[in-house]
């Protein structure tokens, strides 16, 4: 067993691609389900858009990269002013089945070979992401220190991300100190008081879905460019459970609880990812027991626990205040 | 109640001898497959999983796991069938690419072969006439050859159908009532699955405000179960669907002794139970997974039966029997619930939990009975499912939504609502392939679900209350 490489895995996953992907996702279902507490299942859906945007704009339509991440941008807000007008005057569990369904749409029109020509089938899109690594300020080298050493190329979008993942933090926070963050809050704890204030319910939690489906769309940027691909079958619903995770983990309605819920739970899927492969490798793992393809479902069922036990037993998270999430008391 | 406490540890017996026969089932799953191996396939799947071991540090969120040999090229799997369904074996088919051969193979007995290509790109599938032989001899596929464009890490599947004329493009221009016919047909039988599963989500949600997203999980559940039992331990699959179903509702039972029951005397509020619920799904699809890999098989029995002329439409003999039972049990369901006691007692609890406590009713007792008939039922759909189309991990997982579609369709809760949202989404969705193209039949009824809570929340039997 190579401890080292182990650790140093995990160590890398801790600020690696898929860390600032979760986290961004992860950032824009906080503004929805930590803080209007609106149970959107469909954040994979908006991050598609974000992701297909760049790519369909600039690979097919052959349109320059800013006018992808302005189409990206703008379709996840209008994505979510079309979900939002039928499904949030529903009850919880509706808006959850409506929004799942939603992101399912998505995803198979996204794939369908009926629309080939303009988003690639199920195969998707890639050889788009040349303009972004055109503005790489790095020249080809290695980048960081100890365990954390980057290609340029990887360098340059964790950059590009965690400054997105700064600004959008520090939005949400000037978000929710503002009166408009108090007016959300309420709305999560008791959405009548707050309509016989004379709030429009309504248009609160519309405004919440849009913001948090921007960020989506950010980390689906984000996703599309650093992979250079896209593909329809990437977002599909398990990619939103594991943003739930990420959320519930860090602990939902904490600024910076999805950005640290997002660490912990790629370090910790890399850690037991590398242990149970290095088990394999070295023989320590009867292969009736676990062969290669299936430690990586064991990933999956690690999730789905996860996401089971910390639901009933620290729905906060974390660092999360019990008395913010109040999902557990209706 | 202490009769109820016995019969359930028996059935906790199978369920407990089940979990232990499954780490069996990996074992002793794929000598069933390789005695029916690819003749002659030029796929050298033994040794693609052996040169890569999981070295790769970068972790992918793929929610496709691996059902290509990885590393190894692109599959495209050939199904040569005749226009009655059954499978033809022994078929050479090939695959060319700017007329040079790049691979070949022969069917098997299942009509199909692997046929593996260096990468991904446009290639012409071809079927070699020559090769056609017995009852085959002599048929014309449709098109021959078909081009295929493979994509990375995408198997493609290309089906050849053999008829007596080449070219018979029948009704793909006009629509006749022949094909309106069939494709209502078609929604009837998938209608009727979707109802199992839809009856035991409904009546669940009715009586517990749970919402169920693990309910896709007893539907994979029971097929799965019935396929164990078929192809393990040897059972005829009729016998095997009946122990399968027996099992589920132990599973269904189980459910809710383990996980649900104690959530509910904790105090969980509805919205956190949900989200369990989605956390189990996940766990337990994957479970599945693990034990049973991500290859479609298929039961031992009635998977190449000539379809039957009836009237206008026309059936396999197993697709009539499937839909007799489904509308048997789905009868005897409804009576039931009208006519027993504990029928009645369940729509009481539905209607109002507390007010059927204070009269007298065992709301436990009710509840331990949806749940275990909720898991019976969705075991049945589940072995009807896979006998139409074949088993995967995810089978239940792939209807989930439309079953939700039609329990919203005909409003939640109530059971008889969830019978007739399933029967229109199942029409619904194969009477749209005339309109729209056969891999985007689902969207249509998402499309629909959502619409039905823009315009009519409760659905179409549910009382008008405020749900939002």
């Amino acid at each position: 067993m190579d401890w080292g490489s182990i650790f140093t895995n995990a160590a890398v996953s801790l600020i690696g691609v898929q860390t600032v992907i979760y986290a961004l996702a992860g950032i824009g279902l906080n503004v929805q389900f930590g803080y209007a507490g609106l149970l959107n299942f469909g954040q994979a859906a908006f991050a598609a858009i974000g992701a297909y945007g760049i790519a369909t704009m600039v690979a097919i339509a052959g349109l320059p990269l800013w006018l992808g991440v302005v189409v990206g941008v703008v379709g996840a807000g209008l994505f979510a002013l079309v979900l939002g007008v039928p499904t949030l005057r529903l009850r919880a569990d509706y808006l959850a089945i409506a929004t799942i369904a939603a992101a399912e749409i998505v995803r198979l029109l996204l794939r369908s070979s009926s629309l080939r020509e303009y988003t690639g089938g199920s195969g998707g899109v890639n050889g788009f992401s040349g303009d972004f690594y055109a503005l790489n300020p790095f020249s080809p080298g290695t980048y960081g220190f100890g365990p954390w050493r980057f290609s340029e190329r990887t360098t340059w979008v964790l950059l590009v991300a965690w400054v997105l993942i700064a600004v959008c933090c520090l939005v949400v926070w000037l978000l929710m100190r503002s009166p408009w963050g108090r007016v959300l809050k309420g709305i999560r704890e008791d959405e009548d008081a707050v309509r016989s204030l004379g709030k429009n319910v309504y248009a609160y939690k519309m405004q919440a879905l849009v913001i948090g489906g921007v960020i989506g769309a950010l980390a689906g940027f984000v996703s599309a460019l650093a992979s250079g691909s896209v593909q329809a079958d990437l977002y599909g619903t398990p990619f939103t459970f594991f943003i739930y995770t990420v959320l519930l983990l860090g602990g939902a309605a904490r600024v910076l609880g999805p950005v640290v819920g997002a660490m912990i739970f790629w370090a910790v899927l890399s850690l037991t990812d590398n242990v149970l492969a290095q088990m394999i490798q070295g023989g320590y793992m009867p292969t009736w027991l676990m062969t290669d393809t299936q430690a990586g479902q064991v990933r999956f069922m690690l999730v789905g626990l996860a996401l089971m036990l910390l639901m009933i037993f620290r729905p906060q998270g974390i660092f999360g205040d019990r008395r913010e999430l109040a999902i557990d008391a209706r | 109640m202490r009769r109820a406490a016995a019969t359930g540890a028996g059935i906790l017996l199978t369920a407990l001898t089940l979990t232990l026969g499954a780490p069996s089932a990996t074992a002793a799953g794929p000598a069933p497959a390789a005695a029916v191996s690819p003749t002659g396939s030029t796929s050298a799947s033994p040794e693609a999983g052996a040169e890569s071991p999981a070295a790769q540090p970068n972790p992918e969120p793929t929610a496709a796991a691996g059902d290509v040999p990885a590393g190894e090229g692109e599959l495209i799997r050939a199904r040569v069938r005749t226009e009655d369904r059954e499978d033809v074996a022994g078929v050479r088919v090939t695959v060319l690419q700017d007329d040079e051969l790049v691979a070949d193979g022969t069917t098997d007995a299942s009509g199909q072969v692997d046929l593996v290509v260096p990468e991904p790109g446009a290639y012409d599938v071809q079927l070699d006439l020559e090769s056609l032989a017995g009852d085959a001899a002599g048929l014309q596929p449709r098109t021959n050859p078909i081009a295929t464009t493979v994509d990375e890490g995408n198997p493609r599947t290309v089906a050849f159908r053999l008829g007596a004329e080449a070219g018979t493009q029948a009704g793909a221009d006009s629509i006749g009532s022949t094909q309106v016919a069939q494709l209502v047909a078609n929604g009837l039988r998938f209608g009727l699955i979707i109802a199992m599963a839809a009856i035991g989500l409904s009546l669940i949600f009715g009586t517990t405000g749970l919402t169920n997203f693990a309910h896709s999980e007893l539907v994979t559940f029971g097929a799965l179960a019935a396929y164990f039992f078929n192809t393990v331990t040897g059972l005829h699959v009729i016998v095997a669907a009946l122990l399968a179903v027996v099992a589920s509702g132990a599973f269904g039972w189980l459910n809710d002794r383990a996980l649900w029951q104690p959530l509910r005397r904790r105090g969980t509020g509805l919205i956190a139970m949900m989200i369990v619920s989605i956390g189990l799904s996940l766990f337990l699809r994957y479970l599945y997974l693990y034990v049973f890999g991500g290859s479609s098989r298929t039961y031992r029995e009635y998977q190449s039966q000539a379809g039957l002329e009836l009237w206008l439409v026309r059936l396999r003999p197993v697709d009539l029997i499937c839909m007799a039972i489904s509308v048997v049990v789905l009868l005897v369901v409804a009576w039931a619930l009208v006519r027993t006691r504990l029928g009645k007692a369940t729509r009481a609890v539905s209607d109002n939990p507390a007010l059927a406590s204070a009269s007298g009713i065992d709301v436990d007792r009710v509840i331990r009975t949806v749940w275990i008939t909720g898991g019976a039922l969705a075991g049945l759909a589940g072995v009807l499912l896979g006998l139409q189309q074949g088993l995967n991990y995810q089978m239940g997982f792939q209807i989930l939504l439309l079953v939700f579609a039609a329990v919203t369709l005909g409003g939640l809760g109530t059971a008889f609502g969830a019978l007739v949202g399933s029967l229109v989404v199942g029409i619904f969705i194969e009477v749209s392939t005339l309109f729209v193209p056969t891999e985007l039949k689902n969207v249509g009824a998402l499309v629909i679900l959502i619409l039905i809570l823009l315009v009519r929340p409760q659905g179409i039997l549910g009382r008008a209350q405020r749900v939002g």
